[in-house]
């Protein structure tokens, strides 16, 4: 069965193969918002009016709150990487401990921002500015999701003792990830709370 | 030389020993029986419908049943068995095989792939408590409104494109980084530029119709309004959505039964393959123009007219390197000792039916011709020329072409050649009488018809009825095969290609050791010019 464990014999074929992975998908995702942000472009095209009313009914100092929160993530993800690189596994493991934790600062001022609204009785069906907003920032805050558990699991795999100087790839490469979502947010933040 | 194995890759035995296999090879052979499942019950459907279509008025089926028959066959045989079967079925069989490589990149990755597939195809089947009936196109507005589970079936279609995302990226990987030592781009088999080339489509378009499928749900889940015109949605943007993914898709099905033709014409002609450039390239040629042109499905919907005139004008240039693709089998063809073995007579037949649906495609892409025959029979023979006529029987000569190698026993050449003469005429019966209903007038997508159409549809359900003969003969001989066939030599076509180094069956590892290429697998009589 020395083929199908799962592993490749060369580690940086491994690790080439895993970074190439990984910027595919990523190019998948760039195109699975880009449907959205091309949705964007169309109605705000149609209806600048509706645009500019509506987006005043978002806050923009809990949007520029999160953006500050995000980016701060992605520097602990830069500094963590940094740390197994030079196997420093203890500090890693902060690092994307701290991670993880500007992430859930992040997903509830998001639930704030989405209680305010529905109290204010504004919906998905309220119209195609509020459709947009709620469609593009609630698969953002999925990917948000689904990279928390993602960098817990590298934490894991640290915990465990897999990681190290010379084998780092479920670091790297969840990193890659993470930035991915932070910057997606930098792209929704103008274009939805800061539509002038 | 591989040898000594007893069955090779297929040896352990039990449910867990399949299901939970990170073999690509186990994989690849769970996808073939899957697709080619789904391949007969969406062939039932069609049947049904033709046997509807006997008579102008609607006999046997209320107009509603008939249409969820129609979009079953559709829905069945695009997302469960064309868009699958050859890249995800034979694809992962063989990729690693023609590389020279032990498996995939990620076999974790593949297994996940066949698994997120089965959970779709699950979702899909538990949609039908209440089937769809909105064609395999999904049109906004009324798809948003009917009653159907159509939230149920999008999910299952995310799903679908989920686990095709997760094969082309695979592919992606494992054909950049898995390659054996000396075997360089321009030695790759034909085959691997065909599915570099689809995993390109699958990874690039897919996921805008995942998003498109997830929309739809919101519309009708949380009243979201994209594709609603009567709150400010538009609903040519769902068939922009849709398009941009559904065209370059076509590309997905029909670039892999190229690269199956690519290989089999050679092998069966003792000829190096003429134009192994051209026909490379063309395929990354086919894959970039074709996520330009999807605007051609939609010259009727309502566009602009330079939109229209632009889309028209791009989409005859996908006709230049299919058409690339098509002189150079000729020009092989052209004084080889040509045999005619059933891959090679599925081979040829493709070419001959894939050249009737290609050139039937300009009829449709001339935007003066295209607005006479949008929606009618024309547009059905067409794509079934290309898509039946081109990639199932480009998927049949790939299946009796590695038929030995899969499974290590051979098939009755007899009874396949009888099955091919069967499928031959019933599909030509069938679908060229399409043509001739179409360019009358007659719709498609519909239960009943004007009286003047019957003859057509007559001689039409005729040929159904034959074509599924044939398929059931092709059926019985693989069961036959599998059952007692002779054991197959390790190379029983005299190939020069990777996978026939390896055992028939090929041994777990596929190789004892990883080969190592020294020329082109196309050297059949004369070396490399």
């Amino acid at each position: 069965m020395s083929g199908h464990t799962g592993e490749h014999a060369d580690p940086a074929v491994a690790f080439e193969s895993a970074k190439l992975g990984v910027w595919t998908f990523l190019a998948t995702e760039v195109l699975l918002f880009g449907a959205l942000f091309t949705a964007y472009t169309v109605f705000r095209m149609q209806y600048p009016e509706m645009f500019r009313v509506e987006h005043a009914k978002l806050d923009r100092v809990l949007g520029a709150v999160n953006t500050v929160v995000l980016i701060t993530s992605s520097l602990m993800v830069v500094l963590g990487v940094d740390a197994i690189k030079r196997g420093k596994a203890r500090l890693f493991e902060a690092c994307f401990g701290a991670t993880i934790l500007l992430a859930a600062v992040f997903l509830c001022v998001k639930y704030v921002e989405y209680s305010g609204k529905f109290h204010h009785g504004i919906y998905p069906r309220t119209n195609i500015f509020f459709s947009i907003y709620f469609m593009l920032t609630g698969l953002h805050g999925v990917h948000v999701l689904l990279g928390m558990g993602l960098l817990s699991y590298v934490i894991v795999l640290s915990r465990r003792g897999r990681l190290s100087a010379d084998y780092f790839t479920p670091a790297e490469m969840s990193g890659l990830y993470w930035h991915f979502v932070d910057l997606v947010w930098i792209y929704l933040f103008p274009l939805l709370y800061l539509v002038g | 030389m591989e040898s000594g194995n007893d069955r090779g890759y297929l040896t352990e035995r039990g449910w867990r020993s399949w299901a939970f296999t990170l073999d690509h090879k186990r994989i690849g052979a769970m996808y073939l029986w899957t697709t080619i499942f789904f391949f007969l019950v969406g062939g039932v459907f069609a049947l049904l419908l033709r046997l509807e279509l006997l008579s102008p008025q609607a006999h046997y089926f209320s107009n509603h049943t008939y249409n969820v028959f129609f979009t079953l066959h559709g829905s069945m045989m695009i997302f469960l068995f064309i868009i699958p079967a050859i890249p995800s079925g034979l694809g992962n069989f063989f990729i690693p095989l023609h590389i020279g490589a032990r498996d995939v990149a990620f076999p974790r990755l593949n297994l996940a792939s066949y698994w997120v597939f089965a959970a779709g195809f699950l979702v899909i089947i538990g949609s039908l408590v209440a089937p769809m009936d909105t064609g395999w196109t999904f049109y906004t507005p009324y798809s948003a409104k009917s009653a159907a589970a159509v939230t149920t079936l999008s999910l299952g279609i995310f799903l679908i494109g989920m686990s095709s995302i997760l094969t082309g990226l695979n592919f992606l990987v494992t054909i950049h980084k898995m390659r054996a030592p000396g075997m360089t781009w321009h030695r790759l088999p034909l085959f691997i530029w065909g599915m570099y080339a689809t995993s390109i489509i699958q990874v690039v378009a897919t996921p805008v119709v995942g998003v498109t499928f997830l929309l739809l749900a919101a519309e009708r889940l949380l009243g979201v309004g994209f594709f609603d015109p009567s709150k400010g949605g538009d609903p040519v943007l769902f068939q922009h959505f849709f398009w941009f993914y559904s065209h370059p898709v076509v590309y997905v099905m029909i670039l892999p039964a190229m690269g199956i033709v690519s290989e089999v014409i050679p092998v069966f002609s003792r000829k190096p393959i003429f134009g192994y450039d051209a026909i490379a390239y063309s395929s990354l040629a086919i894959a970039f123009i074709g996520f330009l042109v999807w605007g051609h499905h939609m010259f009727t919907s309502g566009m602009s007219p330079l939109a229209n005139a632009i889309f028209s004008f791009l989409t005859f240039f996908v006709a230049v390197p299919t058409a690339v693709k098509v002189f150079n089998w000729i020009a092989t063809l052209y004084k080889g000792s040509i045999t005619f073995e059933s891959p090679m007579l599925y081979a040829l037949t493709f070419i001959f039916l894939f050249i009737v649906g290609g050139l039937t495609g300009p009829f449709l892409g001339a935007l003066a011709t295209n607005v006479q025959l949008h929606d009618t029979y024309f547009v059905v023979a067409h794509f079934h020329y290309t898509m039946m006529g081109g990639t199932v029987m480009g998927f049949f000569a790939g299946l009796h072409y590695w038929f030995p190698k899969m499974t290590g026993k051979m098939l009755n050449e007899k009874v396949a050649r009888a099955a091919w003469a069967l499928v031959f005429v019933g599909f030509n019966v069938t679908f060229f009488t399409m043509f001739i209903a179409g360019t009358r007038g007659m719709p498609r997508r519909y239960a009943e018809y004007l009286p003047k159409f019957h003859t057509e549809n007559v001689i039409s359900t005729i040929g159904s009825a034959v074509l599924a003969a044939g398929i059931l003969v092709m059926c019985w001989n693989f069961v036959q095969g599998l059952r007692k066939g002779a054991p197959a030599p390790a190379n029983p076509w005299r190939a020069l290609s990777l996978e026939w180094k390896a055992a028939s069956p090929p041994d777990t590892e596929n190789f004892h050791e990883i080969p190592v290429v020294t020329e082109w697998p196309y050297g059949y009589g004369t070396p490399k010019a």
